[in-house]
């Protein structure tokens, strides 16, 4: 119906028999980012039933089924629909087995009903849903049905304020969750290797990109052009990766906090043995196991500092499902070019929600491959006719150039090695020879800030600003909306990538004051901002949340207020 | 590929930095001798170790090989990575007793449950050597360290536990005994699956004591090889009549390897068993061990498994080096794949 909408599932980590929670925004202005105050409440879990109810907004519709509660309190700001659904069920069918799932679609009913839904519109969307179960199709619209007529002429109908109609506002627009697009990314962006160990919210990702491999990846022959390896655990499933990257392959493997804990060796030595290797982290709230199953940004510092001694590691922030789709390929190609490990960093809330997002383009480009040797080109000793060593600076952009193992040239072999070696890649403890190799690495470093995703800023002259990061694109384009109502009209700038660029900087001095969000509790982004610009920290203020839940434009919004106007009404001070 | 204008300086490497009458350094020297007489050309061939005296061998062989000596306990996965990418070559994986049966127990079970097509050579000497003699878990119960303390534990037989695992190839053998190493090195590198030699290598400098059961003295003592080993060409065995002969000796198993050779294996121990017998192989371990004898040879081989890279169902080409034809969908697949997001 060409209608914007954004879908945000709340579920626990647990598998059967505890409360879930599933926000559905439908906005003609295409404000889609979570809003907890729902307008239309249907009280599904009986365990939450009061919780909920206390939950809903003034003036909110409150949809239950009276048996799932003795006596609930009624409000006098609060509309009630109560459904007999015991009774609607059993009209329904009298198969014990398909009642829970019918109980779905009698509510489906009375939404429709309420939203003033073309019956026609619905039917085409059941049809399709279940064309490949034709056998209950007929059941599922008569339930709709029992729920449409339950509530037609219901006294609500006449007071209640949302009516959809169809809009145009989808064009170029898909619905899709970050995990099957960053899937999608690694497959056209050519990974054949991923290693894995099983962990939420993650799993779905490699489980994603096995599922399309064994449909797009057969060789004529019938072969199977990757391999995807579930690992023991993930100290196993980076050195897999590691290997294979070594060995000439794209490779991945993806993995939330306490796996990305786990690997922190070994990305040590794909930075200092300069390893193409990807790792896709969908973050989730810790510290330790933490809460799996609700969202957050808190293993920036870990990710972009992992590992002992010297190491830095760059770390792309897609901000959507769209970017993740974009920001696979080029972190595949960004391993190569740089022959290091990067790190994306997605979070719950992108990887396992849907998003309204633009449409992918099908990939043009061939892939990076980086600066790679072939026999030929040592043959005729390209390399402006430098010897060739694996760990030296021909080109004076601190990156080297590699033989991969299996090139069949004497020049070729060298013992790849975490401990000290020069820039022949021989073993080495002598100071300057160490250190020749690890300056290379920090120029390799300087030269990769004009090679990740650059910043991207919205600007129109205010002098309040907000940076911000990952999934709270729509949040925050919300919350200047906002603002702006409020006579607090904000610029923003929205971080893609470690190393910062040099945007960043600017767009901090053009301000008064800039409000920097992370979705932990350490303001990981504001630390590393502060620690590369000290120049402008004084413009610098942290707004942190970290509750698990998405942040709500409304939240963020109120705290720029109460900081831009301390006097006026405050309604929380500090973090949100 | 084989190749056979090579010399045995082809196979050679860097100079051993281990301490003179290091075990480990014979089993360079086998190394290099079992690559130079199988022929293989070391181009063709990859190196992967951890961390500790052990993994430092790749430096001293096949120096024209590329090689990976990667993180401590860690052979096992970083292997498996590069195997997969590129199954054409063939690999040979350098691990020790520490590297092996301590950090990397859990990736040395599950690359041999994956039966990863790889040779893997424990060079077992019982201790830490870089940290100055600290046990492993291979040292044996009573064993007594260079400072005089005893082992209180029972080690971890490495052998038992891959057969337990059903890897395809298990052998133990002696570092000083070169025929019995190369050997079975040869018949390891020639194996389609995970090919585990545990070799006892002594520590001259922290486990080769009295009161120590992994010193040269003491193997040399209680070694009981199982079998005399040689290896066979294919056309020897036609032109001479060699393989009938074996088939009419009982006391004489031969194993066909990949290209067509065979390792001959003659019983001399007491104790002869099927080497396709799995509890048969167990059951040599457990009496031995019981004796106080060291039992040394080919334990067992099952060949009629596939290995990893054969059960992925993976390509004739190298994954690595499959290009975007290869890897995109086309685009009106794409657009398929998309219209279930529409």
């Amino acid at each position: 119906m060409g209608i914007p909408v954004g879908g945000k599932n709340i579920f626990p980590s647990n598998i059967q028999g505890q409360p879930t929670w599933y926000f559905l925004r439908a906005s003609a202005k295409g404000n889609t980012g979570f809003c907890y105050e729902a307008d239309v409440t249907v009280a599904f879990n009986g365990q939450t039933i009061e919780e909920d109810h206390l939950a809903t907004p003034g003036g909110g519709f409150f949809i239950f089924d009276e048996s799932k509660i003795k006596s609930l309190k009624k409000r006098e700001d609060v509309h009630y629909i109560t459904v007999p659904i015991q009774d609607l069920v059993t009209q329904a069918t009298s198969q014990v087995k398909l009642k829970k799932y019918l109980t779905n679609m009698i509510y489906v009913g009375i939404l429709a009903e309420f939203l003033g839904l073309d019956g026609r519109v619905l039917e085409t969307t059941i049809d399709e849903f279940l064309k490949s179960r034709t056998g209950i199709l007929e059941i599922n619209k008569k339930a709709v049905e029992l729920g449409r007529s339950f509530v037609r002429n219901h006294p609500v109908q006449k007071i209640f304020p949302c009516r959809v109609s169809p809009l145009n506002e989808n064009k170029g627009k898909i619905l899709i969750d970050g995990n099957s697009a960053a899937a999608l990314g690694l497959l056209v962006g050519g990974a054949t290797f991923a290693s894995w160990y099983p962990i939420t919210p993650s799993t779905s990702l490699v489980e994603s990109f096995e599922k399309y491999c064994h449909e797009y990846r057969k060789s004529a022959d019938g072969k199977n052009n990757f391999a995807v390896v579930q690992a023991e655990d993930e100290l196993s499933s980076i050195c897999m990766v590691l290997g294979a990257g070594w060995n000439g392959a794209r490779a991945f493997t993806a993995t939330s906090g306490p796996g990305l804990s786990l690997m922190q060796e070994a990305a040590g030595y794909a930075y200092y043995a300069e390893i193409p290797s990807v790792v896709w982290d969908v973050q989730r709230a810790g510290p330790s196991t933490g809460m799996p199953t609700r969202t957050a940004q808190s293993d920036i510092t870990s990710a972009h500092l992992s590992s002992h001694g010297d190491t830095r590691h760059p770390v792309l922030l897609p901000g959507d499902p769209f970017e993740c789709y974009e920001f696979a390929q080029q972190a595949l190609d960004l391993a190569e070019d740089l022959q290091t490990i990067v790190y994306v960093l997605s979070d719950l809330d992108i990887g396992m929600n849907i998003w309204r997002t633009d449409d992918f383009k099908y990939p043009e480009k061939p892939f990076h491959r980086g600066k790679v040797l072939s026999k030929e080109d040592l043959d005729r000793k390209s390399l402006s006719g430098k010897p060739y060593f694996r760990y030296a600076d021909n080109d004076g952009d601190g990156i080297a150039y590699r033989a991969l193992p299996g090139t069949r040239h004497p020049d070729a072999a060298y013992l790849t090695r975490g401990s000290g070696h020069n820039s022949k890649g021989l073993y080495t403890e002598r100071s300057a020879e160490f250190m020749e190799v690890v300056d290379r690495l920090h120029k390799k470093w300087e030269s990769a800030k004009k090679m990740v995703p650059q910043s991207i800023c919205s600007e129109s002259g205010n002098e309040i600003g907000i940076i911000h990061y990952g999934s709270t694109v729509e949040i925050v384009n919300e919350a200047k909306e906002i603002l702006k109502e409020k006579g607090l009209a904000c610029d923003s700038l929205r971080i893609r990538a470690i190393p910062f660029d040099e945007e960043i900087r600017e767009f901090i001095f053009r301000k008064r004051a800039v409000y920097v969000l992370d979705l932990n509790q350490n303001g990981q982004i504001f630390e590393l901002l502060k620690a590369r610009f000290p120049e402008c920290w004084t413009q610098m203020n942290s707004v942190r949340h970290y509750s698990g839940m998405p942040v709500q434009a409304a939240e963020l919004a109120r705290e720029v207020q109460n900081r831009e106007r301390p006097d006026a009404d405050r309604n929380k001070a500090g973090d949100l | 590929m084989k190749s056979t204008n090579l010399t045995r300086n082809d196979y050679t490497g860097g100079k051993s930095t281990l301490c003179t009458g290091c075990g480990h350094d014979q089993i360079t020297n086998h190394i290099i001798a079992a690559f130079f007489d199988s022929g293989i050309d070391p181009f063709d061939v990859i190196k992967v170790s951890g961390i500790g005296c052990s993994s430092k061998l790749p430096g001293y062989f096949l120096s024209k090989s590329q090689g990976i000596n990667s993180m401590h306990g860690r052979m096992a996965p970083v292997a498996t990575g590069a195997q997969l990418v590129n199954d054409k070559m063939t690999y040979i994986g350098i691990s020790g007793d520490g590297d092996t049966a301590s950090i990397g127990l859990g990736g040395f079970a599950h690359l041999v449950r994956r039966n990863l097509n790889i040779v893997y050579v424990v060079a077992n000497n019982g201790v830490y050597g870089l940290t100055k003699g600290q046990l492993s878990p291979t040292a044996d119960q009573g064993t007594l360290t260079s400072t005089g303390r005893e082992n209180l534990f029972q080690d971890i037989d490495l052998c038992s536990l891959a057969i337990d695992l059903n890897c395809s190839f298990v052998a133990r053998a002696f570092s000083s005994n070169s025929k019995q190493v190369v050997n079975l090195l040869k018949a390891a590198i020639l194996h389609p699956g995970t090919a585990v030699i545990d070799i006892i290598s002594p520590c001259i400098t922290f486990n080769n004591h009295h009161g120590s059961t992994k010193s040269y003295e003491y193997v040399k003592e209680h070694n009981l090889t199982l079998q005399d080993l040689s290896c066979s060409p294919l056309r020897d065995a036609n032109e001479n009549g060699i393989g009938a002969a074996v088939e009419a000796d009982n006391s004489v198993q031969a194993l066909e390897l990949s290209d067509g050779s065979k390792l001959l294996l003659r019983d001399v121990a007491p104790l002869s068993h099927d080497i396709r017998d799995r509890i048969a192989a167990m059951k040599v371990i457990y009496e031995t061990k019981d004796r106080g004898e060291i039992p040394t040879g080919l334990f067992y081989v099952n060949s009629g498994r596939d290995h990893f890279a054969q059960a992925l169902n993976l390509p004739d080409v190298p994954l690595s080096q499959l290009t975007e034809t290869d890897l995109r969908p086309s685009a009106t697949e794409f657009q398929n794949i998309l219209r279930n997001f529409i």
